[in-house]
């Protein structure tokens, strides 16, 4: 029995939906590029936005597509930022591009050294075990002041013009642009890679693990990539914080930074790549605004927030999205039927 | 002819629980073998020894003369012994194209392509098109797996291990927990599976079991208790008695 052609059509379709590209994405990408023109007066906030959004990006590869959760995703962050500065600073690799990298790929080696430490075990576990890490790291950087300044943090650090061309300026204009060229290059990969037959196999082994070895998945091994490429761009993202301040210092690796980040993915929605971004943007002029407004309250309005956000997403990060993706789908934009379907209950096992 | 799996002195041992004791089981080529027994004979322990979900305390399973004890379950399936679960085990957030397609690619070992995307390959679109439409799925190939109705996520859990190019298929009770109606459908599906596919039934539905299978072994224990051709077991008084004993139980 040889299926019809319409059939074939219709799920060539269906299996390339998750992969096209939406209006609403591309004016996203739109607007964050004319920010550059437009927003010159936001560049500042927008460049911590940028590299906030990558390391939020970082965490959804994880948490959003493997379900691998962690309290210390900064410890990647941290890594990535005392490289790039390091490298800066001592004259080893003068140009921010390539020292950018360095810093993904320190990242990187711990990160894949680290992964082993989370296949194991529960939610919990995994919690514990990630939180760990990054304060093991974190005292480290503290007790070897000599090299990373200790508490005060990694000062004097002279970064040269990206390329070699665009020098870094106090307005944040070239590290806006520079962060975002990085962040949609960095997306672009991202994006690639879960709406591949390997991004498929992770929300396999997000979806059930026994199942996914099962059909001859090796579950540890694809854990460790994924987790080993979240790791690259925290290191990245961490390398942009060190480059376009010209400073690092310790609190890049604490805890705060860690569950700040939960906090962001949590805002925006894990498990489809966007939810970093938008949690950052949201993030961070929550934060701009209610921090001028009242600055000693900050953290009463986050907390406030957090909760709210749990309460009405019942426990499911990623459900408080589902109105507007079923809205996006009312108003006929090309959003896959599956994620618009009647129904956001956990399926039953 | 030729055994493609076995298993030698296969001991399993739990403290002071053995659920499976010395088996040595011959699944030829081909075969259509049921694996029937009381509650609690130690079927599901065999399938996961089988599988490799867990490792023997003593013995060794072969597949065609090879020792696999050692290889752990995606290897196992690599290589061909593929199972169903008595309990849908299936990707509830996909859908049931995906769910093959995803079979399908890591078959073909291209599990980690992460450049392409999914639906880029007409032959396995081809393919995983084929496989819904023999397991009847056409109509709901586009939904959420956790939204079907029980007997298609049953088919799918049949139709997910047939995706994987089985050589030996275990089939944990397929039938079970499915509605009257709906059970034909199932029924048909198993009767239908490919020939070349070396087939092992657990079943507890003796009906069935008589019907498919050209060869029963009864586990009575953790120990294989008779094993032989429908007839014989049907015939045989001691297999009548531990299933009589279990029903007057029941009843």
């Amino acid at each position: 029995m040889i299926p019809s052609p319409a059939a074939i059509r219709a799920a060539t379709e269906w299996l390339s939906a998750r992969a096209r590209w939406h209006p609403l994405e591309m004016l996203f990408w739109l607007a964050a590029f004319a920010a550059i023109f437009v927003l010159p007066d936001q560049h500042l906030i927008l460049t911590e936005i940028a590299w906030l959004g990558l390391f939020a990006l970082s965490l959804d590869l994880i948490l959003g597509y493997a379900g691998i959760i962690s309290l210390g995703h900064a410890a990647f962050l941290g890594l990535g930022a005392y490289t790039a500065a390091l490298l800066a600073k001592f004259h080893i690799v003068d140009e921010p591009v390539l020292a950018l990298l360095c810093g993904g790929f320190v990242a990187m080696a711990v990160g894949f050294v680290t992964s082993f430490l989370v296949l194991r075990g529960s939610d919990l576990t995994r919690l514990m075990v990630t939180l760990g890490v990054a304060l093991i790291l974190a005292e480290i950087a503290n007790r070897n002041g000599w090299l990373t300044g200790g508490a005060d943090g990694l000062q004097g650090v002279d970064i040269k013009p990206v390329l070699g061309l665009f020098p870094f300026d106090l307005a944040g204009h070239t590290g806006y642009t520079y962060c975002l060229i990085v962040l949609f290059i960095l997306f672009l990969l991202a994006r690639r890679l879960v709406n591949s037959p390997f991004g498929l196999s992770l929300l396999s082994v997000k979806s059930n693990p026994l199942r996914a070895l099962a059909i001859g998945i090796s579950v540890d091994t694809r854990l460790v990539i994924i987790y080993t490429i979240s790791a690259f761009y925290a290191g990245v993202a961490g390398a942009l914080v060190a480059q376009t301040t010209a400073f690092a210092s310790l609190d890049l690796f604490s805890f705060d930074r860690s569950a700040d980040l939960l906090l962001v993915l949590i805002i925006g929605g894990a498990g489809y790549l966007y939810g970093g971004l938008i949690g950052a943007i949201i993030f961070k002029f929550m934060q701009d605004y209610l921090s001028a407004l009242t600055p000693q309250y900050w953290p009463f309005w986050i907390g406030l927030v957090l909760v709210v956000l749990v309460l009405v997403g019942r426990e499911r990060i990623t459900s408080w999205t589902t109105p507007i993706r079923r809205l996006a789908a009312r108003l006929d934009w090309r959003t896959t039927a599956h994620l618009t379907a009647p129904s956001t209950e956990e399926p039953g096992h | 002819m030729t055994v493609v799996l076995e298993t030698l002195n296969l001991v399993k041992q739990f403290g002071a629980i053995v659920p499976t004791s010395n088996v040595s089981l011959q699944i030829e080529k081909g075969a259509r073998h049921a694996l029937i027994g009381p509650n609690g004979a130690g079927k599901t322990t065999l399938i996961n020894l089988l599988t490799g979900v867990l490792r023997p305390t003593s013995g060794s399973v072969l597949l065609e003369g090879e020792d696999i004890s050692a290889l752990s379950m995606h290897k196992r399936v690599q290589l061909g012994i593929v199972r169903t679960f008595q309990i849908n085990q299936l990707f509830g957030d996909l859908t049931p194209l995906e769910t093959i397609g995803l079979a399908v690619s890591e078959r073909r070992g291209q599990g980690l392509d992460w450049w392409r995307i999914v639906g880029s390959r007409p032959d396995l679109v081809l393919e995983s098109v084929e496989i819904l439409e023999h397991f009847h799925l056409t109509d709901v190939i586009d939904r959420r797996t956790a939204e079907l109705p029980y007997g298609k996520q049953r088919l799918l859990e049949i139709a997910v291990a047939i995706a994987c190019r089985p050589r030996v298929l275990l089939l944990d009770e397929p039938a079970a927990g499915v509605p009257e109606d709906e059970r034909h459908e199932i029924l048909t599906a198993v009767a239908a599976l490919p020939e070349d596919v070396t087939v092992l039934l657990i079943e507890h539905d003796m009906d069935i079991v008589f019907s498919f299978a050209d060869r029963i072994s009864v586990l009575v224990n953790g120990a294989l208790f008779v094993e032989g051709s429908p007839e014989e077991v049907a015939r045989d008084p001691r297999v009548k008695a531990v299933y009589l004993g279990e029903e007057a139980v029941d009843v």
